[in-house]
């Protein structure tokens, strides 16, 4: 029962984990990075940053780039160790044979 | 989900933030290049450009200048062949070489680095060039340990082997060539050799 419970359900789904992956070893990202990485088309990536937004695992900053808006996003305290509680119980069920 | 979809889970997690942070590109072909053009140079400069016994390196004098065009010069050779390389590698394994990662690797690695420079070039100011080489040695050293955050590989190794040098050379004034072409030349030689061969496998 334990190990379950830190599983997140709001990771089960590989565009948010992948977004969580990559904002946890980089100070921050923009939207374009993101995408590049995740290969997701726009509305996709953005419904999922609006999800983890919503449960401020990240942190959203609006800025200006010369004329054009630049959104970066980087993890937040919660987020952070709201995924590696969710990375430790994948390794614990990985270990564990069901 | 079953325990293979939570393994693919972890795989394409580790694979992000590798890509995401890491610089992969670098080439050893690079490192050992920047070796022998640190060796010519320095035997360009013990041959021709020294003071010999009973002479003095005149500041601002004719070799000093030709002292410094060269050390700019290999600098600059290596940062070429460098690019040269890391591009030609980027584009063989379709990575983009110049992403938010490029650029967090370059500044850190510039930090350190541009530090050490002016602070060598103001002490040149003041007759003070014996402990130009232990200096070049240290900051370069800082500058790799402090970018290797952004790279995958063992640049980190390289760094402190650097500082370590670089420590040693202060300690015997007079051998600063000696130990810039240990620090430069030999060890860059090695370090690019290792890159080399484990990019080969």
């Amino acid at each position: 029962m334990g190990i379950i419970d830190n599983i997140n359900k709001l990771f089960d789904h590989r565009i948010r984990l992948g977004i969580m992956s990559i904002l946890v070893v980089n100070e921050d990202a923009d939207f374009n990075r993101l995408k590049e990485l995740l290969d997701v088309t726009d509305g996709n990536l953005a419904s999922h940053i609006k999800a983890l937004e919503q449960a401020e695992y990240i942190k959203v900053e609006k800025t200006f780039v010369g004329r054009k808006p630049n959104t970066s996003y980087s993890a937040s305290k919660l987020g952070t160790s709201e995924f590696k509680k969710h990375i430790d119980a994948l390794e614990k069920l990985i270990q564990k044979p069901i | 989900m079953d325990s293979t979809d939570y393994l693919k889970d972890i795989n394409e997690i580790k694979n992000l933030m590798n890509k995401s942070s890491r610089f992969i590109s670098l080439s050893g072909l690079s490192g050992i290049f920047a070796g022998i053009y640190a060796i010519a140079g320095a035997a360009i400069a013990y041959f021709f450009l020294f003071p010999k016994d009973g002479e003095v390196l005149f500041l601002y004098g004719r070799n000093f200048m030709l002292l410094v065009a060269l050390l700019f010069s290999v600098a600059f050779f290596s940062v070429l062949t460098a690019y040269f390389l890391t591009t030609r590698k980027a584009k063989r394994n379709n990575e983009k070489i110049w992403d938010q990662t490029t650029r967090r690797l370059l500044i850190n690695f510039l930090i350190p680095l541009v530090t050490g420079g002016l602070y060598i070039l103001i002490k040149l100011n003041s007759q003070h060039y014996g402990l130009s080489a232990s200096l070049m040695l240290i900051f370069y050293g800082l500058a790799l340990v402090n970018a290797s955050k952004y790279t995958i590989g063992n640049v980190k190794y390289l760094g402190y082997a650097q500082i370590i040098l670089g420590l040693i050379c202060a300690i015997f004034p007079g051998y600063g060539l000696v130990f810039w072409v240990l620090g430069f030349g030999v060890l860059h030689i090695i370090y690019g050799s290792i890159m080399h061969y484990n990019e080969q496998k």
